[in-house]
């Protein structure tokens, strides 16, 4: 009772030997095999166990549908669960193994679990699980859950997934064409050719490793010889074909997503390839050619090992060589099986054809007669038995009463057919709803009102010739709507079969109690759907979801329908009534890793660099992340560590001088006559008056009046300003610029660019800036006092030519400066500083130095203006113009944006100076910490200038509120409580006058 | 994806551009009282149907558009520069420059 | 109503299953009803269970345009936390996470809560600081969080990517009490809990016009016919707007867009924790379920719409997090992806709230986190809707608060929906 291969025929290479290995033991098998068939042909028929009952599963369908033979292929890195082994090709050294078992897929502990299926039916572990046994007690929390949990977890899932990182490449391509054909069989080929020959650009789509689709698996010559011509002719049209590689989904405006396997068939992969490719393509027109998939029928133990559907049993044997059995069954409803079994019976396998249905016609007859089947009408399988595989089936009569168990043949392979489902998941990805064709006992897509046809069985045409012409009749409709001439063709009717299929979903007698499969992978049995009915779960998603139907990596290809029809006969209603689910993408499952193409490790975001970048860490900066951006965080000198090194800076730059590459902010120039109107309508500050050669400091609102941005514009001109922006909202803020002049103000003469990759920037900070600069400029007189003062602004030429423009702003507090240039000259401008700087023993500082000047000046960043902010809770409603009105100065007056008691800025002190606290520590008043708090502290450093830590931070009511109280700053993720004291935030020369020289 | 045929760069895909938002506000003056800035900031239609929203092709020409969209279909009506350009500008304010 | 219990299940094994019976009714709709809810959700079926258990009223209603759970309900992301800092939310969301503690006694149906910890990634010092700051804030309210090192995390997890990641991890925020739950289960037990209690479930019934009279709801019309109504409450997150049209009340602070959703073929246990992240503009989140797929989202499309099927950029932008953070992910398939449409507010903050009609009662703008605030939802609508006036902890969670200048704004990012995900 075996499987075996035939010697001759099949379209596998018989010269070459392939060597593989199946839970260890070598096998072999040749080119052209599918893993499945030459596991098939060596007779292996346990080759998986199902979801919850451990049920043993061999291959059970030669294509995606497959529910059954799920294997896990390769090891380590490259370990891949839950592979069907239908799908994939036989490569040397493949190596697979069983999964969802121990110790095998042949022998399997887990196969207790059927022992007690009685009690797993469809959502009982919603029914308990939930204290101890057996009425829940104790049920408090999620304790007890979350132990039955550990183990439920552990049963769950199918294969298991490597935790090591994917060590496969992956490409994103991007193409576009006018058509795209899915599927190469006889409509999708006829298709392809038709458009390409009227002179389009097609791109024609197969999932399998070779162009035909069913056509592979016929013992035809004719269509053999048709299939071969057809794929010549596509070549010669310069057709795209891509085999390979699957639609996987079709998404908005004709686009769809695919997946080309590259390598997945190869032994040793080239290692320029990637393993896989993820396209967007775009067509102007969609042709879905993507076939159907014969559905089984539900009776007993329908799930054992060497039960498979007819077409399976064909393909094997006539596009494998094997022969699947020798005492053969095969159980049908309608037409299509006879051929097949005709071809099995050829082949030198005892053949059985039970027909459903009690009357057929002569031609039928003459097929079995002729090729010595034996046939029984109104017959079907009943319960199938057998131990790891099936040996026997009981059969059932139809009677007036329906069916009755009858009698028993022996088999060693059973082929079901129970009818036919057009693949209709692409377009149900575009928010179709199939419609029921009850003639034919499937869904079929209707009118799609967008530019997609569906053609061959995939539109409900069964009969092999009527799919070449309804391709052709596809083609056509595609080559006009393309604007393309052709003569129309009629599309063939929907059907085909002499006989009318009988509509069967399930054979059961009341008498004799059997366990019938619907969904293999679940384990859901027909009377699940029967108790979901009870319980009131009746619609298709309550259905689903209650029972897990559909829901495992098959998608529902194999039960949904029987499903379908087990609920509405429970309902007493017709299919279409319990409607459909939606098919949502992917219509077989994709790599993550290939989604994602190349955008992976370092290269998930881009990384910025400054063109300081290089000259930054030749000079010892350690780099730290500023947003996408790379920034110096500080320069280490010899064996210093973050806070010597920021310590030093900073002294060094007030007591000298020190150079910072500022070249991240954003800047953006402000052209055209209207630009003072327009930084006049935007700033909250008054710019109407803004003298040319003038930098000031403003603040943007967002319209709900909050702060979005701080900055500095600079006045060169009448018309032209320069704005600076901080690195975070650079991009943001450009955007908005952009959007108020485009769509809210058009008639403002204003031209906004963005120049942050064009200028390069350096503050030069401390009392020896002046001297550093005029040392740098070719005309020293430049930058006197008198006629470059504070927030002046020069455009002037360093040595050597360069020409720069100059600001005299400060961020750091001190007498300061910022120098641009045009980003090429970066390099010489900073060497001609820095050369400068040194003779004054200054030094290069970072982020960390910059940040602790600037908390000790009070001047706030993104840390505080985090988005809910007002400018008063900043501390800066001076900056608020009261005689204009800009954006955001109505809305900044909302009620409670005005209330006093809001968090203001502050400064805080530890109350012990010796005493550290954290930025995030809640602050809290002394004799209540617990609540939402009274503030909470935005940074922190180790003030170089006071010698001890500080803060800012807000506080309801500012520091005025809490004048000599103790606050306490609450930290309990990290260090605990600190009693600390907030003051003003101009915690170090607040007077300003070091800005002032 | 949703293809906009952006009518200085070509049919694009919608990834290159940012969302903007409802093309149907108009907001106020800026001295405008608060009530009408917020409803304008705040308050919006939302149909389920066609409706006209601003683009921005930030990966392209940079220009905003104000496109009609259905937002159940996402079937594209028309597209447009939200900006009429300078000349139309110049010309209705009767060339003051 | 049959008590769940094991003692059941094994009574049903020897009956055939024979002994269940419906988990709600389907009655036909009755010409009035004092309370009629709009929206079978998650919060309309919590808020009729709680009108019934905690207010005692009876004649109820919940009406639903298709079946009970199948919008949101069924296609989120399931995560459950309470992490939430800005006042209005804070106590908000902490009942709702006591709630979710004992659910499924409370419903006598396993909702299967699982507290596994909410591990959310940082990957600078400032946001470690930010991070630090909403989580002593929960630790000062009433709830739990902590802060992970480097070292701590590669204990816990040691897959992430601690290598090549474009952004370098460098610890987590922690809420061990978070976690995910059973989405589907959490709408059957609250209908199964409402229908025991009375409350009449009406499916396949769309609310096809609100009649007015003067300043109150007096019935709606529907696809099943007219139902009369004391009260109505409003519970359709994604359609709100277009029921408060249907009602004649004009605009909204909402927008509706969509979120995309997937999940991974069913794999043996790969991840313990819900882990999250949201660095260079992205935004991630993933967990695995107990039946072993990988489930998972990211950002929305960014454009309104109210198809629920979405877009390959997305797809793209999820599948790069998905690996960047956990570099096993590469191989694992992805089995299926879908959408739904949120209400996205102005500050990404929810409404529960009176309306300008008397009698009708709204809850809306979840934005992302509707699953998490079921329980607490339920709860406080119903309390808004029993009593005709807001519990204090919602106060803010109105439709006037931006007039006023209240800012619950957890994000930051102002009042732009798409920016609130």
């Amino acid at each position: 009772m075996s499987a075996r291969r035939q010697t001759s025929g099949g379209r596998i290479d018989r010269e070459q030997h392939i060597r593989f290995t199946w839970d260890g033991r070598p096998m072999q098998g040749y080119p052209g095999d599918s893993l499945a068939s030459a596991l098939l042909a060596a007779n292996e028929k346990v080759l998986g166990r199902s979801f919850k009952y451990h049920r043993p599963r061999g291959v059970m369908s030669a294509g995606v549908e497959e529910s059954g033979a799920m294997v896990t292929v390769g090891s380590g890195v490259r370990r891949d669960p839950n592979v069907k082994a239908t799908m994939q090709e036989l490569y040397p050294g493949l190596a697979a193994s069983g999964q969802n078992a121990w110790p095998s897929v042949r022998f399997d502990l887990g196969a207790v679990n059927g022992l007690f299926s009685r009690f797993f039916a469809a959502g009982f572990y919603y029914k308990t699980f939930m204290g101890i046994p057996p009425f829940e007690w104790f049920s408090k929390g999620t304790g007890l859950w979350m132990k039955y949990e550990k183990i439920i977890r552990r049963a769950a899932g199918m294969g298991e997934a490597s935790r090591l990182p994917d060590p496969d490449v992956y490409d994103h391509a991007h193409a576009f064409c006018d058509l795209l054909v899915v599927g190469s069989g006889p409509a999708g080929l006829q298709a392809a050719l038709t458009a390409a020959q009227a002179g389009f650009e097609v791109w024609l789509v197969e999932q399998d490793c070779e162009l035909g689709g069913e056509l592979l698996s016929h013992a035809d010559d004719r269509l053999e010889r048709q299939r071969v011509e057809l794929v010549a002719e596509l070549e010669k049209a310069g057709v795209r074909i891509m085999t390979r590689t699957t639609v996987f989904g079709l998404y908005d405006y004709g686009t769809a997503g695919l997946l080309e396997r590259v390598t997945d068939h190869l032994a040793k992969p080239p290692a320029y390839l990637p393993r896989q490719r993820f396209w967007t393509l775009r067509a102007r027109h969609t042709i879905v050619a993507t076939g159907a998939l014969e559905r089984g029928i539900a009776f007993g133990n329908n799930d054992l090992p060497g039960v498979m559907n007819v077409s399976a049993g064909r393909s094997y044997l006539n596009r494998y060589a094997v022969l699947g059995g020798e005492q053969i069954v095969v159980a049908t409803n309608n037409d299509s099986a006879y051929a097949a079994a005709a071809e099995l019976a050829g082949a030198g396998a005892r053949v059985s054809l039970l027909d459903a249905r009690a009357n057929i016609d002569g031609s039928l007859l003459e097929i079995a007669g002729d090729a010595g089947v034996s046939l029984h009408t109104a017959a079907a399988p009943l319960d199938a038995t057998g131990s790891a595989a099936i040996s026997g089936l009981e059969v059932a009569a139809a009677s007036a009463s329906g069916w009755r168990s009858e009698s028993r043949i022996a088999c060693d392979l059973l082929l079901v057919s129970g009818g036919w489902s057009p693949v209709v998941h692409l377009a149900s990805h575009r928010g179709v709803k199939p419609v029921w064709n009850a003639d034919n006992a499937c869904f079929v897509t209707p009118e799609i009102g967008e530019p997609i046809q569906v053609a061959g069985s995939a539109a409900g045409i069964w009969n092999t010739d009527a799919c070449f012409d309804s391709g052709a009749a596809a083609g056509v409709q595609a080559v006009k709507a393309l604007g393309g001439k052709a003569r129309a063709k009629s599309m063939p009717a929907i059907g085909g079969w002499s006989n009318p299929i009988l509509p069967v979903y399930e054979i059961r007698d009341p008498a004799r109690k059997t366990k019938a499969i619907v969904d293999p992978q679940h384990d859901v049995t027909a009377d699940d759907i029967r108790l979901a009915h009870r319980e009131g779960f009746v619609s298709v998603e309550h259905l689903k979801r209650y029972t897990t139907l559909g829901m495992a990596t098959d998608g529902g290809k194999v039960g949904n329908i029987i499903g379908l029809a087990l609920m509405a006969e429970a309902l007493g209603v017709d299919i279409p009534a319990v409607g459909t689910t939606t098919f949502r993408p992917p219509y077989t499952p994709v790599a993550i890793g290939a989604l994602k193409g190349r955008n992976v490790g370092e290269h998930f975001r881009p990384l910025r660099r400054t063109p300081m970048h290089d000259w930054n860490l030749a000079q010892g900066a350690t780099m730290t992340m500023a947003g996408l951006w790379h920034r110096p965080w500080y320069f280490a000198r010899a064996g210093e560590t973050i806070s010597e090194a920021y310590v030093r800076e900073t002294g060094t730059t007030r007591a000298t001088v020190g150079l910072c590459d500022v070249t991240s902010l954003g800047k953006i120039a402000v052209q055209g006559p209207d630009a003072t109107e327009f930084l006049n309508r935007i700033y909250s500050n008054p710019f109407a008056k803004l003298p040319i050669g003038k930098a000031r400091y403003g603040i943007m609102l967002r319209d709900d009046g909050i702060v979005m941005d701080d900055g500095t514009t600079w006045r060169l001109s009448e018309s032209d300003y320069f704005m600076t922006t901080t690195t975070a909202h650079a991009g943001k803020v450009m955007v908005w610029l952009e959007e108020l002049l485009q769509t809210r103000w058009p008639d403002l003469r204003v031209h906004v660019t963005s120049v942050s990759e064009q200028w390069a920037g350096s503050a030069v900070a401390g009392p020896s800036s002046r001297a550093v600069l005029e040392a740098c400029v070719e005309d020293p007189s430049v930058m006197g006092n008198e006629v470059f003062p504070f927030m002046g602004v020069i455009e002037t030429t360093l040595n050597g030519g360069i020409p720069c423009r100059i600001a005299r702003i400060s961020f750091s507090g001190e007498m300061a400066y910022e120098a641009y240039v045009p980003a090429d000259y970066t390099g010489a401008m900073m060497d001609l500083l820095w050369n400068e700087a040194q003779k004054h023993d200054g030094c290069l500082y970072g982020l960390e130095a910059l940040g602790a000047m600037r908390i000790e000046k009070g001047h706030v960043t993104g840390a505080e203006l985090d988005g809910r902010v007002s400018i008063d809770d900043a501390g800066l409603g001076k900056m608020a113009a009261e005689n204009k009105s800009f954006i955001g100065s109505a809305m900044r007056n909302r009620p409670e944006l005005l209330r006093e008691d809001r968090p203001r800025l502050v400064g805080i002190k530890p109350v012990d100076r010796g005493e550290k606290f954290n930025a995030g520590a809640i602050l809290c008043a002394a004799d209540k910490v617990s609540g939402m708090g009274e503030g909470w502290i935005t940074a922190v450093t180790h003030s170089p200038a006071l010698g001890h830590w500080i803060g800012l931070g807000f506080v309801s009511g500012g520091h005025q509120a809490w004048e000599g109280t103790t606050l306490v700053a609450a930290d309990p993720v990290r260090k605990g409580n600190i009693d600390v004291e907030v003051v003003s935030p101009h915690m170090y020369d607040p007077g300003g006058e070091r800005m002032h020289g | 994806m949703i293809r906009i045929n952006c009518p200085f760069c070509g049919p694009r895909d919608h990834s290159e551009f940012t969302y903007g938002g409802d093309a149907s506000i108009v907001y106020p003056a800026l001295d405008a009282p608060m009530d009408d800035w917020h409803d304008a900031i705040f308050l919006r239609e939302n149909p389920c149907g066609m409706q006209s929203e601003t683009w921005h092709h930030v990966n392209g020409c940079r220009m905003w558009l104000v496109v009609e969209r259905d937002t159940m279909t996402h079937e594209i009506r028309s597209v447009r520069p939200a900006h009429q350009g300078n000349a139309a500008v110049m010309s209705a304010a009767g060339d003051k420059s | 109503m049959t008590r769940y219990s094991a003692w059941a299940v094994l009574k049903a094994g020897f009956s055939g299953q024979k002994n269940w019976d419906r988990q709600w009714r389907d009655p036909e709709p009755q010409k009035r009803y004092d309370v009629v809810i709009v929206g079978a959700g998650l919060h309309g079926l919590a808020t009729a269970y709680y009108l019934a258990k905690n207010h005692g009223l009876r004649n109820i209603a919940v009406l639903e345009k298709g079946w009970l759970g199948g919008g949101n309900a069924g296609r989120n992301t399931t995560i459950v936390r309470s992490n939430y800092m800005m006042p209005g939310n804070r106590q908000f969301y902490e009942h709702s996470l006591k709630l979710w503690e004992n659910l499924s006694h409370e419903l006598n149906y396993n909702v299967m809560f699982s507290q596994r910890y909410h591990v959310s990634l940082f990957h600078s010092p400032a946001a470690r600081d930010a991070a630090a700051r909403r989580y002593n804030t929960m630790r000062l309210t009433d709830s739990d969080g902590e802060l992970w090192d480097l070292a701590t995390l590669k204990t816990n997890i040691p897959h992430l990517n601690y290598n090549n990641a474009r952004f370098p991890i460098i610890g987590a925020a922690v809420q061990k009490r978070a976690g995910n739950a059973r989405h589907d289960a959490v709408a059957w037990g609250y209908a199964r809990g409402a229908d025991g209690y009375g409350v009449d479930i009406i499916q396949n019934c769309e609310v096809t016009g609100v009649t007015r009279v003067d300043g109150q709801v007096t019935a709606l019309e529907t696809s099943r016919g007219r139902i009369e109504a004391g009260k109505v409450g409003f519970a359709v997150a994604g359609n709100t707007s277009r029921l408060w049209q249907m009602a004649g009340l004009g605009r909204l602070p909402i927008e509706s867009h969509k979120l995309q959703a997937f999940v991974s073929e069913p794999l043996k246990p790969l991840l313990d924790h819900v882990v999250v992240f949201g660095v260079g503009g992205a935004h991630f989140y993933i967990s695995q379920s107990d039946k072993g797929g990988m489930v998972f989202g990211g950002d929305l499309d960014w454009y309104k719409s109210y198809a629920q099927r979405g877009n390959l950029p997305i797809v793209q932008d999820v599948a790069e997090c998905a690996t960047s953070i956990l570099p096993c992910l590469g191989r694992v398939r992805l089995l299926r992806h879908w959408s739904g449409v949120m209400d996205m507010s102005m500050d990404g903050s929810a409404f529960i709230c009176k309306t300008p009609l008397d009698n009708l009662y709204l809850n809306a703008g979840w934005n992302y986190g509707g699953f998490k605030a079921s329980p607490a939802s339920g709860w406080y609508f119903a309390d808004l809707i029993a009593n005709d006036r807001p519990d204090p902890v919602i106060a803010n969670l109105d439709l006037d608060r931006f007039r006023r200048g209240v800012i619950i704004d957890e994000r930051g990012a102002g009042p732009d929906p798409k920016l609130h995900g």
